[in-house]
């Protein structure tokens, strides 16, 4: 048995996007344990809900992370509509759509630009963020801001996007899936990021369920998760299927989530050839009463909602329980066992959003 | 969210509740807590996308079983309930003792009254 | 396995330009949405204290008794909510973003209620 040796990871580190501190237990370069510590982003949002009133917490609610912005919005918003009993209209389900799949695709372009980071290759990282403005700049003409949208709204949603700007995204994402062909091209086959990807870190199928891995990670082990087959939103009117792969080991993670964004730019297309014209917003009065657990699938996995309302314009109880906080543990198996030089890649797979799981 | 439901029971009931949904693999979601009228825990499981919730009201004297012997994940959410809301959970797999989160102030969500 | 699997993406890129706008000696210009600051007609506002009352950060204040709108420019989140619930509609968003200062503004429109030209 050689010597044990304990080393600090973070809470600064270059391949780190936000703080988080794991304490590696280290026999001769092979991790033997990890001891996570979170709380360097910790804010208490859920505790404003006893200052701001509902309809003023969607701003909070929306700001809990900027890499997946509008889905926190969503989700609360789709909560509150289900104690308050709300139907919204046809049009504004298939805008949110939109707005969510054009998430998931700048939220992936992000993650492999990362990843490219993680292990040094500088020039992928660049050409992956390149892409990734182009999805910006959609977001800045349709919604006005570039990361924090404030366009989802209780009872619909507050701009529209007119004909030729739907036109126009339909030509950007054909433009796109080529370039972005040519990127996965490069992850997909590069002998050099399969020398450091494949047989990595692996979580077998049992493991992830026992352990309750969501999202991607969950996917790549061979369990089929994925919440947008409910049929929340839109979901229900295009035809979708989830990604799934068996191998478990980080190449597998990084297939899935690549598979996936061009499934949102088939989604995308899809939902500009459904979507019908209408109202996109639905005048809502009164104050909420009772609770609901709300379900929605962000790029990193499954987020979940739990409203409580007692009849006052201030709620009662808001919890964000975000996937990454779900992820923590299955992470804190793969790193048993793997090498100190590969504790970086680990960490980038299961995308940690540490903003979102501290609030 | 093909379905939701929410199920009462006491808090010694707990862990025989939480044995049974794991032998019929149900895996756990989210673990709750709510201050009013009483400490409300909701445990949230999950199959099939049904959704099923095990609720009961406690204070922050009675200690409740941890049930991170069946689902080892659940110390997390344990933690941090713990440090927040001050409920007395014991045994639980990795104990972080109220350092979870650092926070200058203890059991801030108990104080709700006041803070208002 | 290849190994360069990058060149057809280099090559296209050693012949191209930038792809970034040299800013700020080139100005950046928005588009047409882009929420950047609140502007308002002082003349048409009643002071009725909506605004006040449902920003979200508390960075507008209303005085009816020195008739007077004042916005604290770096508390603004832009999110709109002062517009769309302003009964008489004299709030807009500009899509110029406030220029970056060292010391926290506090932009001031007070209403002229006599014969003279309103000031700014």
């Amino acid at each position: 048995m050689g010597n044990r040796t304990v080393i600090p990871f973070g809470p600064q580190h270059p391949v780190l996007p936000e703080p988080i501190h794991l304490d590696l237990v280290l026999e001769d370069e092979t991790v033997v344990e990890a001891i996570p510590r979170i709380g360097y982003i910790h804010r208490g949002l859920e505790k404003l809900v006893e200052k701001k009133d509902y309809q003023q917490y969607t701003y909070v609610a929306e700001r809990i992370c900027g890499i997946c912005s509008f889905m926190h919005g969503m989700g609360y918003c789709m909560a509150i509509e289900s104690i308050m009993d709300v139907k919204i209209p046809e049009r504004a389900e298939f805008l949110r759509t939109i707005w969510s799949e054009l998430s998931r695709l700048h939220s992936h372009l992000l993650w492999l630009g990362l990843l490219a980071d993680g292990f040094g290759f500088e020039s992928l990282f660049m050409q992956s963020w390149k892409l990734r403005e182009q999805v910006l700049d959609i977001f800045e003409e349709t919604t006005g801001g570039r990361v924090i949208f404030s366009v989802c709204d209780i009872g619909g949603v507050r701009k529209d996007i007119s004909a030729e700007t739907l036109k126009k995204i339909d030509n950007i994402m054909n433009s796109m899936e080529k370039e972005v062909k040519e990127i996965t091209e490069v992850f997909l086959h590069d002998s050099s990021v399969k020398m450091r990807t494949k047989g990595v870190g692996v979580l077998s199928k049992q493991m992830a369920f026992d352990l309750g891995a969501v999202g991607p990670m969950a996917r790549a082990s061979g369990i089929d998760l994925d919440l947008r087959t409910t049929g929340y939103a839109a979901y229900g009117k295009i035809n979708l299927q989830p990604i799934v792969e068996q191998d478990g080991d980080c190449y597998a993670r990084t297939s899935v989530r690549m598979r996936e964004m061009f499934q949102s730019m088939d989604i995308i297309k899809q939902c500009i050839a459904l979507i019908p014209d209408g109202d996109i917003k639905v005048k809502v009065t009164g104050n909420p009463t009772g609770e609901h657990f709300t379900r929605v699938e962000q790029p990193r996995g499954e987020v979940v909602y739990y409203a409580k309302a007692n009849g006052t314009k201030y709620l009662d109880r808001v919890r964000v329980r975000t996937p990454t906080f779900a992820n923590i543990p299955a992470l804190l198996e793969t790193l048993k066992g793997c090498s100190l030089a590969d504790v970086p890649i680990l960490i980038l797979t299961i995308d940690p959003c540490i903003s979102c799981t501290e609030r | 969210m093909d379905q939701q439901t929410i199920k009462t029971i006491s808090a010694g009931e707990l862990l025989s509740e939480t044995l049974r949904l794991k032998n019929e693999s149900y895996r756990l979601v989210a673990i709750t807590c709510t201050n009013k009228d009483g400490m409300e825990l909701s445990y949230s499981f999950e199959k099939n996308n049904d959704l099923l919730t095990l609720r009961f009201v406690t204070d922050t004297e009675e200690e409740i079983a941890s049930i991170s012997i069946m689902y080892s994940y659940a110390f997390l959410y344990e933690n941090e309930i713990k440090e927040l809301f001050g409920v007395n959970i014991k045994d639980i797999s990795i104990d972080f003792n109220n350092t979870l989160y650092k926070i200058p102030v203890t059991t801030p969500f108990k104080k709700k009254e006041g803070e208002k | 396995m290849s190994i360069l699997s990058m060149s057809k993406t280099l090559f296209k890129n050693l012949f191209h330009g930038p792809y970034t706008t040299l800013y700020p000696i080139k100005p950046k210009e928005n588009f047409e949405r882009t929420r950047g600051k609140i502007g308002i007609t002082v003349d048409d506002c009643i002071f009725c204290g909506m605004c006040e009352r449902r920003c979200p950060t508390g960075a507008i204040k209303v005085d009816k008794s020195k008739s007077s709108w004042s916005i604290e420019r770096f508390q603004c989140i832009q999110c709109n909510y002062c517009n769309e619930v302003c009964p008489k509609k004299c709030l807009r968003m500009e899509n110029q973003y406030t220029s970056p200062a060292n010391e926290k503004a506090r932009d001031e429109y007070i209403k002229c209620t006599n014969t003279q030209s309103p000031s700014e």
